[in-house]
């Protein structure tokens, strides 16, 4: 029961963070029609400005401006980088990403280092909020829990409640005719990728001391986000949502099963003491992410809830 | 003489090595509605496209004396150029009302119309103004897309192939509402196909052929050339 609720919590908030990291890459994606492969990088940037801010002032104020720079290098990327690459194609644009998320690798390690750096969480939300089952639960999670709550109802509303939501979304489907009908799509292209990548800044900031902030967090993130874009289904935050969740929980899961082969299979012959009978369905985490995406690519290549096939 | 709201001189397009547009030359006064004629295939669309931007134009376009080829579709919009394209794109996942909201185009400077005025125009409209524009029939989606259009307050529209696919009533309920909006002094270029439509609303006709303008006159004199329309038109 304990193993079941605590990895129910932390599962969902490690999916509300996959989603934040996704529902800017899968906007972007509908939007360029390419996945942005430099799209965890700005995730890995929002970490390391946290830090650096959070060492100079404190981590509230990074909180609020390490997205907001993060942001504002995605859009001027889009601006001056991508919408220039862009006359040369889908497969010039995938390529320029690529490089980018190679460059800012190259950039973060220059500036602060090869190895991890010592980003904690605030001191303040560094306490254990409640005990369940005789364990305790850090504060810092349910913060993060909130927060990513709370941008995922500000995304929905502005999305969907607002007049500059409804362009956002027209665009994204027909950008032609929002551009006929006065509405600046260039522009509205550079805001989107800028928040895009802001958001992923703000999944940087409060995930980054919550799991490791070092050069290597954008090259492990990256992939598990363009599988949860895929199975979530091109271009539908929904989708991007259920497909977040699914894996949060399905990783988290997996990490807390302490069941090795040998327990399930036991009946067919098979020792713990074997090789494949001392695999545990633990270590098979990390693998997860992957087999949903190859079992959902053979059978809904247009994802969850996705209207266009990849 | 006013001076021509727009100046189409020496227009060419290409599809790749096609040359589909080989000189295109037309004029429009304000507040004239124009039919441009012409069998499938001919340029018609293509000239649309070309003066809104969508294929890229070579040759003189001016709109109100400023030149607009190679101008960003939304710089071309502000000026009061709207378009009415083939594909109509209504946004289908969104309500007839927040269709007709996204064509305006300054929430600041709200045209001559408001959401509420396009409904009461057209009663169809008015009560599907919260389904999804998606469900509308092929009709209501014309209507939708060009009421779309006029919330952004144009000087002249062009609308593309407004009555294909439609049934014949739908089509004379197309042509009332281009002639209403022709009434409140939108110039418009009527993309068409369907002579009847077009003769009766039109106060001037050009005809296409081969990626230029054969002929040009009044719907009278139109009337009387019966080989203008065997040559370019009878299929």
């Amino acid at each position: 029961m304990e193993t079941i609720v605590f990895s129910l919590l932390n599962g969902v908030i490690y999916g509300l963070l996959l989603f934040m990291l996704s529902s800017g890459l899968t906007l972007i994606f509908s939007m360029m029609g390419v996945l942005n492969f430099a799209h965890a990088s700005f995730y890995m940037l929002g970490a390391y400005f946290a830090y650096t801010i959070s060492e100079a002032s404190s981590f509230w104020i990074a909180l609020i401006f390490a997205p907001i720079l993060v942001g504002l290098i995605g859009a001027a990327v889009e601006r001056w980088g991508l919408r220039t690459v862009h006359v040369n194609g889908h497969v010039a644009e995938l390529l320029f990403t690529f490089g980018l998320a190679y460059l800012i690798d190259e950039v973060v390690k220059i500036i602060w280092g090869r190895n991890a750096v010592d980003y904690r969480v605030p001191e303040l939300l560094d306490f254990p909020l409640f005990e369940l089952f005789g364990a305790q639960y850090p504060a810092y999670r349910i913060f993060t829990l909130f927060v990513a709550l709370a941008m995922l109802a500000g995304l929905w509303f502005i999305l969907n409640r607002t007049r500059a939501g409804l362009i956002i979304q027209a665009a994204l489907t027909h950008p032609h005719m929002v551009g006929h009908l006065g509405h600046n799509v260039p522009r509205i292209f550079m805001t989107v990728f800028g928040v895009g990548c802001a958001l992923a800044g703000l999944a940087g900031v409060i995930g980054g001391n919550y799991l490791v902030t070092d050069p290597a967090m954008a090259v492990q993130m990256g992939p598990i986000v363009f599988v949860v874009v895929v199975v979530g289904g091109l271009g539908s935050l929904m989708g991007a949502f259920l497909a977040a969740m699914l894996l949060g929980l399905l990783q988290t899961f997996a990490v807390a099963i302490d069941t090795r082969f040998a327990d399930i299979f036991g009946f067919l012959g098979l020792s713990e003491t074997s090789e494949v009978g001392a695999i545990s369905i633990a270590s098979l985490a990390p693998m997860l992410p992957f087999l949903l995406l190859v079992i959902i690519l053979m059978v809904r290549p247009r994802g969850l809830m996705g209207d266009r096939e990849l | 003489m006013t001076q021509p709201m727009l100046k189409v001189t020496d227009l060419h397009a290409y599809y790749g090595k096609s040359h589909v547009l080989r000189g295109v030359n037309m004029e429009i006064m304000p507040g004239e509605v124009i039919a441009l004629l012409g069998r499938n295939g001919v340029g018609r669309s293509t000239t649309a496209k070309a003066i809104m931007g969508e294929v890229a134009p070579k040759g003189e376009v001016t709109f109100k004396g400023q030149p607009i080829s190679g101008l960003e579709s939304h710089k071309i919009a502000h000026l009061g150029l709207g378009y009415v394209p083939e594909s109509r794109d209504i946004f289908p996942t969104m309500t007839v009302r927040e269709n007709l909201i996204l064509g305006i185009k300054n929430m600041k400077k709200p045209g001559k119309y408001s959401v509420d005025d396009m409904l009461d125009m057209f009663t169809n409209l008015r009560a599907r103004a919260d389904n999804p524009a998606g469900v509308l029939s092929g009709g209501e989606k014309q209507m939708l897309t060009m009421c779309r259009t006029l919330m952004g307050d144009p000087e002249l529209v062009i609308i593309d192939e407004p009555t294909e696919g439609l049934a014949p009533k739908i089509v004379h309920q197309i042509g009332d509402m281009i002639a209403e909006i022709a009434k409140t002094g939108v110039a418009i270029l009527l993309v068409e196909q369907k002579l009847s439509i077009a003769l009766r609303i039109a106060n001037r006709v050009y005809v296409m052929g081969h990626g230029e303008i054969v002929w040009s006159g009044t719907p009278e004199e139109f009337r009387d050339r019966d080989d203008v329309r065997k040559e370019w038109l009878e299929v």
